[in-house]
């Protein structure tokens, strides 16, 4: 028979970030985020709920009620698909999709994910592919998240790299866009700085 | 009616077949299209984790670049891929209602020289081919009718929701009714809009591949002998990993997976090649009717 | 042109009285720097201030200065006229002045509880005091008018509402017309099989008013008629009904049902509305079996005589009472009636609007309403719980909230589906013994008896589960899945999601105004909410009474409510009516608006502006002319009117002029 732990577990308010609900609220997306009910129909209809650490509702339950860490150290923003079915099926029409990138976008910020977890990887790659070359090289992308989070992992991978490569479908070799990508780096750079001057 | 078509990266990468077949298909049904000059990445949903406002720049630079090439007239905007289809979409409406955003969009696009005024109409190529052309215009161009061949349309999440654009939120039948119109039979299944996984099957392939896994044993179980889908990202989910999901799962799947646009070129009698039909990784001709 | 004073040549006298409302204006307004600087306006004669002007002793001081001093202009400076005008007019009147020669200044809402700085306040104070006194000086003696009233009463709808109101004024020596658009009276309450929270019986408890209402001398029963013009006004309603034919004479009918019988058709033909379509009738049919008037009747697109003209027509033959009348017409009545009773009731969402549900994909899924048919001995299934695949469900899902809470849908609380919800749960359970399941998001049971009642159906094992259902599927992961409809919930209390096949999936549907009551609101010229149900008057304070006087709400047409809820209102709202045909008079305010008909060119601007419909075109003299008792004086004419032909007493051109001159002159 396992022994059991015990341990008591209260939370204080002390140990909350209150002004947290009112920053995601503020982002794209959350504006309908204080109107939650709870109703659950969010985790209901995600085909990934059942994964998560905290299920889609409860991350908005605790957007609001201040849980900082808890949110941003989930796995729950990570798993989201985007595939849009709770921003949908929601009552209150909240954009919990978008609530869901916020969230995504506030612990890349602040760097609270786990180290060579696989998805921020993914993202960050994929960022620096286009600002590179105007394109999203699949290939190159996926590599370097294998080779930045599991190394290993890559052996294991090549069979179907393989088989891609062999079936037309994997450039080895960078594709650019037409023209270069100047231009976008010049217009990325100036949305930077307009970002700066604008509220969030 | 000129169309531009704006393929998006995987279409040139992993999804080549989408692309080799749609634009045979368009060739086939004598519509003018142009490629979209000098298009970069939609960004798809990895952009939007990083930075919100530079994702939008980066749609708007192509929604601006088609308004452009096709001398300021209305432009219809074809985008097969459904994470592209869904991104110009939100960045259309998102900039359309608001005012802040709009502006620093306009001016950073103004800043290289790009007008952007919100107009162009972004289009699936479901939506044309079974709104615009109409199936009866479809049912002409059909030398090979598809007989035997029972297709379980797969349209995935992004050309659904959160836009139910041109078809049905939760009971979309733009492509079954275009793979009817292609002599075939269209499989009846609760599972048409239910996420693949998208990303999630190469990360964390727990969660991801299990979705892709059970729209396929679905798909089987409904008498389906082919998935058809329209999303590149989808394709890939569902084909590509066949053998894997059979050795984790202990199961003997085995579904030969087609872009619609390529079950549609087999029915127009186009040439093996030209579809891209040998990129396939789960062979085709194991279906009746696309031997 | 300055509109002359009570007698020809009288100087205005004005007596000008500064409240200072204890603190509530004297904390911000000088009061005596007010009433100093009331005292050398032009025709006043006193002025004077008290710390509470509205009281006895403050009323008594300008009833004497009005005699004492002559006074024959009276302006009190204190607090809104919503709160106070009638009681000084009614000052005035009893000192024996005319009470339109009072004008109220509000130095209080408007001034004291808005203004911080106490310098600002008195300057305004003392602004609204000149203007008001400026004013008053042209204002002339009016008197309200009285119109005798009809004692007759219409009620629209013949739901419990409409039956209990109607029951009420026939009893108060009343008559009434009832006008029913069903076949029958009774409404939806008559399709209910049990009644919560103490599971009466629903036919058991309406039937017997039904009968009373059949048998009382005083009420007229129309069915299958429908209100479609009312003109008039409060006190004086002029109604057209028409009263489609049933192609029966209905004094003959006994409803033997003979001729249902020997219809030619054997089988059903109509979706059959009652059993919310769970069945077919013939096109001769009975409604329901304690239909009132218990009479059959015919539809008209069904049957074959009536549409192709052609039919052997079994159902004369059998009728030994010659009842049937294929030649019946509409009938167009007009009535005279002095207070109109709306309680038109309510429709069900439409549950294919939450296609993710299933409703009409699947076979199993029903709606709360087709189960009360169902549960009901008298319905499709003769009261066994039988499904469309005619099996017997073992595990029922009922899911709450279809169309309520809902941004995309509705998005107000329903109120009493929670209720309706466990008590069918209780009655599938009884029906069936199958293991059921409440997917709820809130449970609400506020009323008398409702929490005991929850308690009731959670002893007797209903499972619940916190958890709005995303989805009704068929998509089977296990083998017991297998042939099932799946409901995916997470369940929010335990914290886990749940997949829970059932047989049967019941949806507790909104309930909505009726997909016409915009032309229902626009014939009586009420008001809606915003959510399509007829608006009230004030929603604390006048729950039965609109803006429209004479017209009255009861039941769920004014906002979703229980039986008990109903029942109240309609008591209510027959008080209102019966407050107002028993006055025998009604009182029109003077401020109404008049058309000079010499300066009147008959342009018919006005006539399409007034939102009472108060004005017509006279085509034989060439003007418009204002039905005074229908007038609410809000000035929309008066300001449209090119020629200036409008006026309005009480607001007229000068009084208005002079109000602002008084501000200017002092600013």
């Amino acid at each position: 028979m396992a022994a059991w732990k015990i341990q008591g577990r209260v939370k204080h308010q002390e140990e909350l970030d209150l002004d947290f609900g009112k920053t995601i609220a503020s982002k794209s997306g959350g504006e309908n985020l204080y109107g939650c009910i709870q109703c659950g129909t969010c985790s209901s209809t995600c085909p990934l709920s059942i994964y998560m650490d905290y299920t889609p509702r409860k991350i908005i339950a605790m957007t609001r009620a201040g849980f900082h860490d808890e949110v941003l150290r989930s796995n729950t923003i990570w798993l989201c698909a985007s595939c849009y079915a709770c921003t949908v099926d929601c009552p209150r029409q909240i954009r919990i999709t978008d609530v869901m990138y916020a969230l995504k976008r506030e612990a890349i910020e602040h760097g609270v994910y786990p180290r060579r977890f696989p998805i921020p990887v993914l993202a960050k790659e994929f960022f620096k592919s286009v600002m590179k070359t105007g394109r999203s090289n699949e290939g190159l992308i996926v590599t370097w998240m294998i080779l930045k989070t599991a190394p290993l992992k890559l052996f294991k991978q090549m069979g179907l790299g393989l088989k891609l490569l062999l079936h037309g479908r994997l450039s080895v070799l960078e594709e650019h866009m037409d023209g270069g990508a100047e231009q976008l780096r010049k217009i990325l750079d100036h949305v930077e700085t307009a970002k700066k001057g604008a509220t969030p | 009616m000129k169309y531009l078509y704006y393929p998006g990266c995987s279409l040139k990468g992993t999804g080549k077949a989408y692309d080799e077949s749609m634009v045979a298909v368009f060739q086939k049904l004598g519509m003018d299209v142009e490629e979209l000059q000098g298009w970069n990445c939609c960004g798809a949903t990895s952009y939007m984790s990083i930075d919100e406002t530079k994702a939008f720049a980066l749609i708007a630079r192509n929604l601006a670049l088609a308004e452009q090439q096709n001398g300021g007239e209305p432009v219809h905007l074809i985008s097969p891929c459904a994470a592209c289809y869904l991104g110009l979409c939100k960045a259309q409406k998102y900039i359309a209602e608001s005012e802040e955003l709009k502006t620093i969009i306009v001016d950073s696009l103004g800043s290289v020289g790009l007008k952007y005024t919100g107009n162009v109409k972004v289009r699936h190529p479901l939506d044309i081919f079974v709104n615009d052309l109409g199936l009866d215009k479809i049912a002409k161009c059909v030398s090979h009718p598809l007989k035997g061949l029972k297709v379980a349309s797969y349209y995935g999440c992004l050309i659904v929701r959160p836009y139910a654009t041109f078809d049905d939120q939760y009971n979309p039948m733009t492509m079954d009714k275009l793979m009817v119109a292609l002599g075939a039979e269209a499989v009846d299944w609760p599972l048409k809009t239910r996420c693949c996984g998208g990303t999630l099957t190469g990360t964390v392939e727990e969660a991801g591949l299990r979705l892709s896994y059970m729209l396929l044993k679905e798909a089987a179980k409904r008498g389906a002998n082919l998935v058809a889908t329209a999303c590149p990202l989808c394709q890939f989910n569902l084909e590509c990993y066949q053998s894997k999901m059979n050795h984790d799962y202990g199961d003997h799947v085995h579904l030969p997976v087609a872009f619609f646009s390529q079950v549609m070129g087999k029915a127009f009698g186009l040439d093996r090649r030209q579809i891209g039909l040998q990129r396939l990784m789960v062979p085709v001709e194991t279906s009746p009717a696309m031997a | 042109m300055i509109m002359s004073n009570t007698a020809a040549g009288d100087q205005p006298r004005i007596g000008v009285f500064v409240c200072y409302c204890g603190r509530n204006i004297a904390s911000k307004v000088d009061v005596e720097k007010v009433r100093q600087f009331a005292e050398k306006l032009p025709n006043v004669v006193v002025s004077r201030t008290y710390k509470f002007m509205c009281s006895d002793p403050g009323q008594e001081m300008i009833q004497q200065d009005i005699k004492e001093l002559k006074l024959n202009r009276i302006v009190v400076a204190s607090c809104s006229p919503l709160l106070h005008e009638p009681t000084f007019r009614r000052t005035c009147a009893a000192a024996g002045l005319n009470p339109f020669y009072f004008q109220m200044a509000n130095i209080r809402e408007q001034v004291s509880w808005v203004t911080a700085d106490t310098v600002a306040a008195t300057r305004k104070a003392s602004a609204l005091v000149a203007a008001a006194v400026s004013r008053v000086a042209c204002h002339t003696s009016l008197e309200k008018k009285r119109v005798p009233v009809h004692a007759d009463v219409m009620v629209v709808g013949a739901g419990i509402s409409g039956i209990h109101a109607a029951l009420l004024l026939a009893n108060a020596g009343k008559k009434v017309y009832l006008v029913e658009r069903e076949p029958s009276i009774g409404g939806h309450m008559a399709q209910l099989d049990k009644t919560f929270p103490t599971l009466d019986c629903s036919a058991c408890i309406l039937t017997p008013k039904m009968s009373e209402v059949k048998n009382h001398p005083n009420i007229t029963c129309w069915t299958l008629s429908e209100v479609e013009e009312v003109s008039g006004f409060a006190g004086n309603f002029k109604i057209k009904v028409r009263r489609n034919p049933r192609y029966i004479k209905q004094e003959l009918c006994v409803a033997c049902g003979q001729c249902v019988d020997v219809c030619v058709f054997k089988e059903g033909k109509v979706l059959d509305d009652f059993n919310v379509g769970l069945s077919k009738h013939k096109p001769i049919y009975m409604p329901f079996p304690q239909a009132t008037p218990a009479c059959v009747l015919i539809d008209p697109t069904a049957c074959l005589k009536l549409s192709r003209g052609k039919c052997a027509q079994r159902c004369v033959e059998a009728c030994d009472r010659k009842a049937i009348d294929f030649e019946q017409q509409v009938i167009h009545e007009e009535v005279e009636v002095g207070a109109v009773i709306i309680a038109t009731g309510y429709q069900m969402f439409d549950a294919r609007k939450t296609p993710e549900y299933g409703y009409g994909k699947y076979l199993n899924v029903y709606t709360m309403m087709e189960v009360e048919r169902l549960v009901n001995a008298a319905g499709p299934t003769q009261g066994e719980v039988i499904m469309r695949d005619g099996k017997t469900p073992k595990t029922v899902g009922i899911i709450h909230c279809v169309g309520s809470r809902d941004k995309r849908h509705h998005p107000y609380c329903s109120s009493v589906c929670c209720m309706a919800a466990l008590k069918t749960a209780h009655l599938v359970r009884e029906h069936t013994g199958a293991l059921v399941f409440n997917f709820y998001i809130d449970m609400r049971t506020p009323l008398k008896g409702y929490e005991e009642f929850y308690d009731r159906v959670l002893q007797e094992g209903v499972q619940f589960v916190r958890g709005r259902v995303a989805e009704v599927t068929d998509w089977a992961v296990t083998p017991a899945e297998d042939g099932k409809l799946v409901i995916r919930v997470e369940d929010t209390l335990i914290g886990v999601a749940r997949r829970i096949p059932v047989d049967m999936v019941i949806l507790a549907t909104a309930m909505e105004a009726h997909h016409d009551a915009a032309e229902l609101q626009r014939r009586f010229n009420i008001s809606c909410s915003k959510e399509g149900w007829f608006l009230e008057r004030h929603p604390k304070l006048a729950p039965v009474s609109t803006f429209s006087d004479g017209i009255f709400l009861a039941g769920v047409c004014q906002g979703p409510k229980d039986i008990p809820g109903s029942v109240a209102q309609a008591g209510a709202a027959a008080a209102e009516a019966l407050m107002l045909v028993d006055k025998g008079f009604v009182e029109i305010e003077p401020n109404s608006a008049w058309i000079d008909d010499e300066v009147c060119s008959g342009c018919k601007t006005c006539v399409p502006l007034c939102p009472f419909h108060a004005i017509t075109y006279n085509a034989q003299d060439h003007v418009s002319v204002i039905n005074e008792a229908l007038c609410k004086g809000c000035g929309t004419c008066v300001a449209s009117c090119p020629s200036g032909a409008a006026q309005q007493k009480l607001f007229t051109d000068e009084q208005i002029h002079q109000e602002i001159k008084g501000v200017l002159n002092y600013v």
